[in-house]
């Protein structure tokens, strides 16, 4: 049974990838704009925690140190996005693709040239190794569940509910004073610090990181998100449990994924696939609303009126 | 007390669409002010209430609130000194956050917004207590999200926002508009209310010449991005509609050619 023996890894990978979906759930979800940042964040994360700890002592401290670089890369990257956009009045998809550019230069460069570094759990104590998944799976639930508290803290401070309402509605939010351009570049540095952290364990779980470890990441942040949305709002309104839902779609994402697998299909088919499921899920609420809704809202007219009739 | 000196703004400036909204528009109003202003569609009046808001910065003049200029001060942070209503409800309100968190952060407007929790329990009751003096029953409904409101709901509650931190001056641009007949009754009443117990200086946009004259006490007429008429103290009080278009003609040399005005 491959497909059973490959679960556990299955689980962890999708729980590293639950930390990028939430990223992309700050931006995509509360600030309201599609950043591609991420696919050049995430392997930033993975690259520099990968150079800083092939070129230190190789210790655990070096690890956490390598961990928190990375994290700061991270936020970097979305700063440079957040004033790309809000100082030269950029689309944030576009400065999302320019500072993806950027990245895909900087990641090269801090990887001394190559287009990997491995980092290799034999040699270095990496924090979670694709040989005991099921060590990296209470692990990882820790981690998420931290940041997930975190950021139910922060988004309801004064600060954070700034920040959602600046994603809600941009009038109200400057006619109330709150500085927009500030709160949409704190959101995306936020956003781009966790997807970078991402990358970063991902570099760990795999032994390695690579310059195209990010390619097409927005689309399975994206994924995770709607997966999420799709199985679980209905029944939760609550944000903590909101970005549960989201890692949950992450990990089911990953689950499915290696069924796919299992089942033989070509691995190039994935990522047009993932495309095909994210454009599904984003396409059919809309279409629901453009087409069926007419539909029903007619028939459930009709049917009033008859059963006014009937009464009377 | 708001003072706008000598301001123009001119929209697409040196294009074919170049257009002259706000025209050398000059106007002083003193505290507990409550101007009503009028005026056909394209006569300047949202111009010159974002021009106060800090939408738009002047080509010339100066803007005053309480001597301070804030000509130049950015939207976000004039913000301190105005609450604004607007014509569409669904602008003046986060739909997707819920009717406490809203009022939370109108509560700081002009404020730094801090690591601090965004709402606690003292205000929560204040919150409860001005919702129910708004007499819709929201005061039982604090944590449902505002966009399952009613426009007129969104509107009181947009009215209430924006009186919160009793701004210096309130900014009302057709903020009845958008509601039908009856609840734009309601909410001009409440608008009436929370004006006089909070003393603010307010200037409403209206196309109801009935509701301008009703409202207020001083009264506005633009025309062409410039004031045309001015009515105050006790000829405001004693005014008609048909005073009004007497002015309106005399003034202008033109017959008011707005029907809309008429309604
Ligand atoms: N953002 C803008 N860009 C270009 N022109 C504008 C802009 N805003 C307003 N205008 C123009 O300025 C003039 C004044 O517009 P304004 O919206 O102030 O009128 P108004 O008195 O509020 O009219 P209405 O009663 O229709 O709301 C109009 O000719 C309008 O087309
Ligand atoms: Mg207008």
């Amino acid at each position: 049974m491959p497909f059973i023996n490959a679960l556990p890894g299955a689980i962890a990978q999708g729980l590293v990838w639950a930390i990028m979906a939430i990223g992309v759930y700050i931006t995509f979800r509360i600030l309201d704009i599609a950043d591609l940042t991420v696919d050049g964040s995430f392997a930033t994360g993975g690259a520099v925690l990968g150079i800083y700890v092939v070129n230190s002592d190789g210790s655990a401290g070096s690890i956490a140190v390598g961990m928190l670089l990375a994290l700061l890369a991270g936020l970097v990257a979305g700063l440079v996005t957040g004033l790309i956009h809000t100082k030269l009045g950029i689309p944030p998809i576009l400065a999302g693709i320019l500072t993806q550019l950027i990245l895909w230069s900087v990641n090269l460069t801090i990887m001394g040239g190559r287009a990997n570094v491995s980092v290799n759990g034999n040699l270095y104590p990496v924090f979670i190794r694709i040989l005991n998944s099921g060590d990296s799976i209470w692990k990882l639930v820790i981690v998420v569940g931290l940041i997930i508290a975190l950021l139910y803290l922060f988004f309801g401070t004064e600060l954070g509910s700034s920040i959602r309402a600046t994603g809600n509605n941009l009038k109200m939010s400057r006619a109330q004073g709150i500085n927009v351009n500030l709160n949409k570049v704190i959101g995306l540095m936020l956003s781009n610090g966790l997807v970078a952290v991402s990358g970063a364990l991902l570099t760990q779980y795999q032994g390695f990181a690579d310059i195209n470890m990010g390619r097409g990441a927005i689309v399975i942040g994206l994924a995770a998100v709607v997966i999420g949305e799709a199985i679980f709002s209905k029944i939760v309104k609550n944000f903590a449990l909101r970005l549960m839902a989201v890692s949950i779609g992450a990990v089911i994402y990953y689950i499915v994924y290696q069924f796919v697998i299992s089942l033989g299909i070509n691995t190039n088919l994935m990522k047009m696939l993932s495309a095909v499921v994210v454009a599904i899920f984003l396409g059919v609420p809309y279409l629901k609303k453009t087409h069926l809704d007419p539909i029903l809202k007619a028939r459930k007219e009709k049917k009033d009126a008859s059963g006014g009739e009937d009464n009377a | 007390m708001l003072e706008l000196q000598n301001v123009t703004k001119v929209f697409n400036p040196g294009t074919v669409n170049e257009k002259v909204a706000v025209n050398n528009l000059s106007l002083k109003m003193e505290d507990g002010d409550f101007v009503t202003v009028i005026g056909s569609n394209g006569a300047g009046k949202s111009t010159m209430l974002n021009l106060v808001a800090g939408l738009w910065k002047p080509d010339s003049g100066k803007i005053l609130i309480d001597d301070i200029d804030v000509t130049k001060m950015p939207e976000h942070k004039r913000a301190k000194y105005i609450g604004r209503v607007f014509q569409d409800p669904h602008d003046g309100t986060a739909s997707d956050m819920n009717i406490e968190e809203n009022l939370a952060i109108a509560a700081r407007r002009g404020k730094k917004h801090t690591l601090k929790w965004g709402i606690n329990k003292t205000e929560r009751e204040l919150y409860r207590e001005l919702l129910s003096g708004l007499g819709l029953g929201l005061e039982d409904r604090m944590t449902s999200k505002v966009g399952l409101l009613s426009g007129g709901q969104r509107q009181a509650i947009t009215l209430l926002m924006a009186s919160l931190e009793s701004p210096k001056i309130l900014l009302l641009d057709e903020h009845t508009a958008a509601l039908d007949p009856k609840t734009a009754k309601v909410v001009l009443e409440l608008t009436d209310k929370i004006v006089s117990q909070n003393h603010l200086t307010t200037m409403m946009v209206t196309h109801n010449m009935k509701d301008a004259i009703a409202h207020g006490n001083r009264l506005i007429m633009m025309n062409n991005g410039s004031v045309l008429l001015d009515i105050k103290g006790e000829e405001k009080k004693n005014l008609t509609i048909e005073d009004l278009l007497e002015k309106f003609n005399q003034t202008s040399g033109q017959v008011f050619a707005s029907d809309k005005a008429l309604l």
